[in-house]
């Protein structure tokens, strides 16, 4: 096996196994350090993919701002001090078979395709995606930031204790 | 050799255990980190692409805004969540059913 092997195999089984305890396991806060190490291993297979700015993205977002966030709901809404903090599943059966057969077809679909292999060579590209955000996709990007303020001030309305009610 | 179907394979897996845990777990935490975990999966397929077959950085600027989306989903999501706390106690999904007919 290649370096490049190794590499893929230990972060594809760190990301598929933390994700695998963030959905079964019983404890609540379990799942959301899980969780922390499936961001870290996408991250991994980003900087595999030669994604730099992006791994670095999904550092700062996913585990910087959401997890912190995903934390905040499972304090907030649980009494922690209390052992408690149980996560009930249901249906688990026809989940299981639903999630094994979906997996199966995507799967299969994915080795069975002809894909057209010939990576690019992994360069920098952090200033080509500041120039395509600048110029082709500037309209997105606007819309995007709208949207993150609209939401981010729409969830302060939702969470406000209202005086009236 | 690590191809292109190696990661698209590991984004299905993740894919599949986060449609697993939105169908089967009650908390409403613990949903929003599967639809985190699908998202995810998404974002890998897209960087998967972009590198292998389409020969351009769309998939990663795809990426970016999925991340941007994930974001303000969370935030809003989460304060839904604290509301619906704060009004029955629970956290449970199946017992939010305060607009069933």
């Amino acid at each position: 096996m290649t370096a490049e092997a190794v590499v893929f195999w230990a972060l594809a089984s760190l990301t598929v196994a933390s994700a695998a305890v963030v959905v079964l396991s019983r404890t609540l806060i379990y799942s959301a350090f899980a969780l922390l190490f499936t961001f870290f291993g996408v991250a991994g297979l980003y900087v595999m993919l030669g994604a730099d700015f992006l791994a670095a993205v999904q550092l700062l977002v996913y585990v910087g701002g959401i997890l912190v966030l995903l934390l905040f709901g499972v304090m907030l809404t649980h009494r922690i001090y209390d052992l408690e903090l149980r996560n009930e599943s249901g249906q688990l059966l026809q989940g299981a078979i639903v999630g094994t057969g979906l997996f199966l077809i995507l799967a299969l679909s994915a080795l069975r395709s002809q894909w057209a292999s010939a990576p690019r060579p992994p360069a920098p590209t952090t200033g080509a995606i500041g120039q395509l955000f600048m110029g082709h996709y500037l309209l997105p990007f606007e819309a995007a930031s709208i949207l993150l303020l609209v939401a981010l001030v729409g969830a302060a309305m939702i969470v406000r204790r209202r005086r009236d009610a | 050799m690590i191809g292109l179907s190696h990661y698209l394979v590991v984004s299905a897996a993740l894919f599949s255990l986060g449609v697993l845990g939105l169908l089967t777990r009650r908390n409403a935490v613990t949903v929003l980190m599967s639809i985190e975990l699908m998202l995810n999966a998404a974002n890998l397929n897209m960087v998967a692409f972009s590198r292998y077959a389409a020969g351009n950085l769309g998939g990663q600027i795809f990426a970016v805004f999925v991340i941007v989306v994930a974001a303000a989903e969370v935030a809003v999501a989460l304060a839904i969540v604290l509301t619906l706390y704060r009004l029955r106690r629970t956290p449970n999904l199946d017992e939010a059913d305060i607009l069933k007919g």
